[in-house]
């Protein structure tokens, strides 16, 4: 299975039934693919939209129907549109009860980079900040390294997004939750062995006795 | 509330205006006002939205025909130009997170000095800015956005100048249009008075100066 397919389905396992769930892009986005049988959630998107929906069917798309990317998305029966000032009450108000973002970096408190590289990369936040900062639980989908270095950091030597820990880190490697400012290795990956975790990941981790294979 | 026509909708706006403009990622922009002020050569603008499109798109447009001096934005990732601009020192480039930027544009339409938001505590965002402990939590003193000019777009104008909007594209415009001295708005269509009902006004025809005729 590919990587991004192992992170998706595991996360997916984390919506339950009438949640409001925020995806970023890039892996989040493909989280919307694996809802397990029976759930169903409502997605925003930040840009103004609750009960979005898959992409149209070609020749079916509405121009002013479109995702955070600015890309054609339909609607479900029950959706709801709504100003930019509305959409982000929803985000820092706390009535997001997930939100799935890329990242960066991680580091062991759990705070999270995601919004640019100095010098490099600078998209600019758009609505990261916001929601790391007023979701009620915040999950990051990405690779465990980047070209052999750890993502998973003791400190973030990225700018963070937010001083808000995430609460969850979900990785084709391992499933790591984050409270009161100890990273904890709940699962590891499919094949994925803890002492391999480990050897990827510099941030310390505390690790129970017994830690389950992640099932996708 | 006024009906103008798009030459001189575009004509009163001083180059060095400073402009809000509707849409996310050109959706809900005013295409047609954008493409008026290339053609009339305004420069020197400030831009305050909530990104630059992409190039060709909206905003990307005024950006490409480098008409624009400060962009006040909270994404510019889709727009490789923009990003050239600001490295290159010739588009100066003030990143917003999302919420606060909607929020201190909605605090200078409706009357307020600024907002208190937990956003950016703690981040490069926090940088020259008052932090404000409320029931001991911290919070950033976000002041508030007013420009010379909002330009809007809607779904629907009626003959008074009441407005509705449509799906993805209403996002920052409703907006904008509390927090400009002059509101230019344009509409996909002019309906006669009673068509928008008064529960479906979200702009109430008072708040818009112009309308562009069709």
């Amino acid at each position: 299975m590919e990587p991004q397919v192992v992170i998706a389905r595991r996360i997916a396992q984390e919506l339950a039934n009438g949640m409001l769930v925020n995806l970023g892009i890039g892996i989040p986005t493909l989280v919307a693919n694996y809802l397990p049988e029976g759930v169903q959630v409502f997605f925003q998107s930040e840009n103004g939209l609750i009960g979005t929906g898959a992409p149209p069917e070609e020749g079916m798309a509405h121009p002013t129907l479109t995702d955070a990317g600015g890309r054609p998305v339909t609607a479900l029966p029950g959706a709801s549109t709504f100003d930019s000032a509305m959409s982000f009450g929803l985000i820092r108000g706390g009535h997001v009860d997930v939100t799935v973002l890329g990242g960066l970096q991680v580091d062991q408190e759990g705070r999270l980079a995601n919004w640019m590289i100095p010098g490099k990369m600078v998209p600019g936040m758009g609505g990261a900040m916001d929601l790391v900062t007023g979701a009620k639980r915040v999950i990051v989908a990405m690779q465990h390294a980047n070209k052999g270095a750890p993502k998973i950091v003791a400190k973030c030597r990225l700018p963070i997004t937010s001083v808000r820990p995430v609460d969850l880190v979900v990785t084709e490697m391992a499933v790591i939750e984050f409270r009161g400012g100890e990273a904890s290795l709940l699962e590891t990956g499919p094949g994925i062995s803890v002492a391999e975790v480990v050897a990827a990941t510099e941030a310390k981790l505390s690790i129970p006795s017994r830690v389950p294979e992640m099932k996708v | 509330m006024q009906t103008i026509s798009l030459e001189q909708s575009v004509a009163m706006i001083p180059d060095g205006a400073s402009l809000m403009i509707g849409g996310f990622m050109a959706i809900g922009t005013p295409e047609r006002i954008i493409d008026e002020m290339v053609r009339q050569n305004k420069r020197d603008l400030t831009v305050i939205a909530n990104d630059t499109a992409s190039p060709g798109c909206g905003i990307g447009k005024l950006v490409a025909a480098k008409r624009v001096r400060k962009a006040i934005v909270s994404h510019i990732g889709l727009n490789p130009e923009t990003q050239r601009q600001m490295l290159a020192g010739e588009l100066e480039v003030e990143l917003v997170p999302q919420g606060t930027l909607i929020e201190r544009i909605r605090a200078g339409g409706f009357g307020l000095g600024g907002v208190l938001t937990p956003t950016g505590v703690g981040t490069e965002v926090e940088k020259g800015k008052q932090r404000i402990k409320v029931d001991g939590k911290d919070y950033l003193l976000e002041i508030a956005l007013r420009a010379d000019f909002a330009l809007v777009q809607a779904f629907l104008a009626d003959y008074v100048g009441n407005l509705s909007y449509a799906l993805t594209a209403r996002n920052f415009n409703p907006i904008i249009a509390m927090a400009a001295d002059t509101v230019l708005a344009n509409a996909d269509n002019i309906v006669p008075v009673g068509v928008i009902s008064p529960d479906h006004v979200v702009t109430p025809a008072p708040i818009v100066d112009y309308l562009v005729l069709n």
